[in-house]
């Protein structure tokens, strides 16, 4: 049998609320919110909190890495090592980012269900638009990642029964490289000819499943067009009711990331027995179908999707505008820093990526960063490595710099002792300065610093336990 | 452990010390020059009488070469030094342990930093290439760490703590307004300190030290040759540094409430000075202020206030210019601002000045009796500390 073994979607704390919009404009937004990714947050480290939380509910570890988004941190160097060094993934886990294409993120998943061996797909986008564009709100960040294998290891939570692929040649929707936004053909030609692919990848995918319509308890259809969508789910002919969450309202259209975003949602909802579909239109049409197992009954998501719906903190419109580089605004008078030594990342990549520092053995200290003399005793060269990624800590002290050079300032700044031995100084990222307190319970997330001289310089920093229950 | 000090076998017989200011108009060799030349002058010595040099600068030059070359040293020894902020004390240390050695008969320390040519406000690191990993914090934000630990700690109510932070910058303003060469010659109160906005954690603006360029020079010989060069020499009693190993970034045993490196040197040049009794025993003490926080903590690390009770000793004035053991009588960095490899020597200077009767009446310390003054120098930030401490006297023989 072959299917997800484990499966999550990573919703970034950060909402605009799209009323913000028409307020500061007098035109554009709209109503509900949208999810934002901070600053300090891109496709490749929300596509690493996804696979982390997918890999933290199961022990199957996967072949192979694929990685795919609208919105690469890079080209040319591949995004998902970075994920791979996050996760500490063993060197011979083979990471691949997919191109750019929107398409490529149901593709991936379709590629692995229909494939061999276990593979973690991972979707992640950062969608932007010109302010007041329809694009701008209706848009989301967000990332999943799935799990793909067979259950000789472990069992799967839902079944691959068939997929299907309807591929067009079409300019619908386009960006080039050095784009900054997504232009549209007129959206009446876009449901023109995606709709009737989905309906024809739809059926193609039941009879590869050996289904009938009727037979499908739980639909997730996405698409950027939502008129091509709309003119799908009549084709298709299927009640209403079975359609899944489109999270349009709350996190908008994460696109590369939201058919494996919504087929989260829908195991979240889905009992054992129950038959889940994700189709997708873009470029033509995807369609996957699964089948929810017993294991299913016995999962329990370190964060569900709904939890991390529910949660999060707002965001400014103007601060989004700075964010998303639309609007500069000053920077504090302090030399920007200097890009990260390639040579010197490279040597420390366990604990620039991976968060791993050391434990003597002698003493037990935990060294962060991991180092090769002990603080404690003296010992040389006796220590084993110390994961932190998945530890919990305690903010011991804290401030706020209101000089220190930031993409976002005011940098707020912790002392945090790790349960289980270890201290680091860490930037506290998503929280507001004036939440923080001693004793404030944080968990470790993979971030962005900054960017200098176009290379991206990923550490992590902490975040406050919310909604997600800490997983030792 | 078999540090056994130098007590009494070095004397400073000369010191120079430049205005410190934004230099816009003086070069690094204006300043090397011109405070180099006031510690000859100082010495009644001739260059060519100094036998080797020890050069501090942390970030404005390279080598003994940006001191030889503006002051044309020509055939000698010249060592550039750096150690953090406390690049101005380690310069002196070297030059009075090579004289201790008996290798030289004279040596001179210099320090000197030209920060204000970076065209940013503040100290700034060097661009050492690393894996990107390390904080990027200002050093006022590391610094305000400690307030609100050492309220907690100690169960001040931290708004009193505040003002207390805050009563430590105005008393060293009030003392620089009483000094020439200080930077910053307005007074400030307490009060209006409070009522800034806040830079970092509880910080304001004017809990930080302020930036400058300034240059300052000793020149020392073997004791026994002080009085050819001078008749009132400061003796050097003790010179103790201590370099953490970051523990405090490590441990969480450590709660930002003290910086062990700067009481383990105090403990150490205490022992080899003789002094027993800091608070009774020193006239004076010249710390490093750089943020009002270091200055209240170092009350305790270097055994003037017991643990818990520097906040009250501030409040109630003992460190003020006419208290019991006046902390900072020139102004401090917090007036002076800070040149990073000058700082440690402008603090001898006012050393060399006060012990020897020669700082100006508005800013005379009072007359205790007391011979020894005390200096303290730190660079890094609490939890990474690199400590010096020094003591000097106008006598020899133990501590009375």
């Amino acid at each position: 049998m072959r299917g997800v073994i484990s499966a999550a979607g990573y919703v970034p704390y950060h909402r605009l609320d799209r009323s913000e919009i028409t307020a500061f404009f007098g035109s554009g937004g709209g109503t509900g919110t949208r999810a934002v990714a901070s600053y300090d947050e891109d496709t490749t480290t929300m596509g690493q909190a996804a696979a982390d939380l997918a890999l933290r509910s199961t022990h199957v570890e996967p072949e192979a890495l694929w990685f795919a988004t609208s919105a690469p941190a890079y080209l040319e160097k591949t995004n998902a090592a970075a994920i791979h060094a996050a996760l500490r993934l063993d060197p011979t886990v083979g990471a691949l980012d997919f191109g750019g294409a929107v398409r490529s993120g149901i593709g991936a998943l379709r590629t692995a269900l229909a494939g061999r061996g276990s593979t973690l797909v991972v979707a992640a986008d950062t969608r932007d638009g010109l302010p007041t564009g329809a694009d701008e709100a209706a848009a989301g960040d967000g990332a999943a990642a799935a799990l793909v294998g067979d259950d000789s290891a472990a069992p799967v939570l839902a079944e691959y029964l068939g997929g299907a692929s309807r591929t067009l040649e079409v300019t619908e929707r386009w960006r080039t490289p050095e784009g900054t936004r997504s232009r549209n053909w007129e959206e009446r030609f876009g449901t023109h000819v995606l709709g009737p692919a989905a309906a024809d990848a739809w059926r193609a995918a039941l009879a590869n499943s050996g289904l009938d319509g009727a037979d499908v308890d739980h639909l997730a259809l996405a698409g950027l067009n939502s008129r091509a969508v709309a003119s799908a789910l009549k084709a298709i002919g299927v009640s209403a009711g079975i359609l899944v969450d489109s999270l349009l309202d709350t996190v908008g259209n994460t696109a590369a990331a939201h058919p494996a975003l919504l087929l989260c949602s829908a195991l979240e909802q889905a009992s054992p027995g129950e038959t889940v579909a994700v189709v997708a239109l873009v470029d033509g049409a995807e369609a996957v179908i699964l089948r929810a197992t017993d294991a299913l009954a016995d999962h329990r998501p370190v964060a569900p999707v709904s939890e991390q719906v529910a949660a999060g903190g707002s965001v400014s419109y103007g601060r989004f505008l700075t964010w998303r580089n639309m609007v500069d605004v000053e920077p504090p008078n302090r030399p920007p820093p200097n890009r990260p030594s390639s040579s010197a990342a490279h040597r420390r990549a366990d604990w620039k990526y991976g968060f791993t520092g050391s434990r003597d053995r002698p003493s037990q200290m935990v060294h962060l960063p991991p180092a090769r003399v002990s603080e404690k005793g003296g010992a040389v060269d006796d220590m084993d490595p110390a994961p932190m990624a998945h530890a919990t800590g305690t903010v011991a002290s804290f401030t706020v710099d209101r000089l220190a050079y930031s993409p976002s300032p005011p940098t707020v700044f912790a002392i945090v002792d790790f349960d289980g031995g270890g201290r680091a100084p860490l930037e506290l990222t998503d929280v507001d300065a004036g939440e923080v307190h001693a004793g404030m319970r944080v968990v470790p997330t993979f971030r962005r610093l900054y960017t200098a001289d176009d290379i991206h310089n990923y550490f992590w920093k902490a975040r406050p336990v919310r909604s997600e229950p800490a997983v030792p | 452990m078999s540090s056994r000090g130098i007590c009494d076998r070095v004397a400073v017989i000369g010191m120079g010390c430049t205005p410190f200011a934004e230099h816009w108009d003086l070069s690094l060799d204006d300043l090397i020059i011109d405070a180099a030349h006031a510690a000859y002058r100082s010495a009644g010595i001739a260059q060519d009488d100094i036998d080797a040099f020890w050069f501090g600068t942390s970030q404005s030059a390279a080598s003994g070469l940006a001191l030889a070359g503006p002051l044309k040293i020509k055939g000698k020894p010249v060592t550039r030094v750096e150690n953090y902020c406390a690049t101005g004390s380690e310069a002196l240390r070297q030059a009075c342990y090579a004289v201790a050695s008996g290798a030289y008969d004279t040596a001179m320390a210099l320090g000197a930093e030209k920060v204000k040519d970076g065209g940013y406000q503040g100290l700034n690191a060097l661009p050492i290439p690393t894996d990107g990993t390390q904080r990027t914090l200002t050093a006022a934000a590391m610094f305000s760490l400690m307030l609100p630990v050492y309220a907690d700690r100690y169960g001040v109510d931290p708004d009193e703590l505040r003002y207390a932070a805050a009563r430590i910058a105005s008393k060293n303003h009030h003392n620089g307004a009483r000094n020439p060469r200080a930077q910053f010659r307005r007074e400030m109160s307490a009060e209006q300190i409070c009522e800034m906005p806040a830079v970092a954690g509880m910080l304001s603006v004017f809990d930080c030290a302020g930036v400058a360029d300034g240059a300052a020079a000793a020149i020392v010989c073997r004791a026994e040759d002080a009085h050819r060069w001078c008749p009132n020499p400061l003796y050097v009693k003790g010179l103790a540094l201590v370099a953490g190993t970051g523990a405090g970034s490590l441990d969480p045993g450590y709660d930002y409430t003290t910086m062990p490196e700067c009481a383990q040197a105090a403990a150490e040049a205490y022992a080899q000075a003789g002094v027993t009794e800091p608070r009774s025993q020193l006239a004076l003490a010249e710390v490093h202020d750089c943020f009002t926080p270091t200055e209240l903590v170092l009350m305790e690390d270097l055994g003037f206030s017991p643990r818990g009770t520097a906040w009250r000793d501030v409040l109630d004035g003992v460190f003020d210019l006419d208290g019991e053991l006046p902390v900072n009588a020139d102004g401090g960095l917090k007036s002076f601002g800070h040149p990073v490899g000058a700082s440690g020597l402008r603090m001898l200077y006012e050393v060399w000045l006060q012990l020897r009767g020669e700082a100006p009446a508005e800013r005379r310390i009072p007359d205790t009796g007391r011979t020894l003054g005390l200096t303290h120098n730190l660079g890094g930030y609490p939890g990474e500390i690199v400590s010096f401490v020094g003591i000097f006297g106008t006598g020899t023989g133990p501590p009375t």
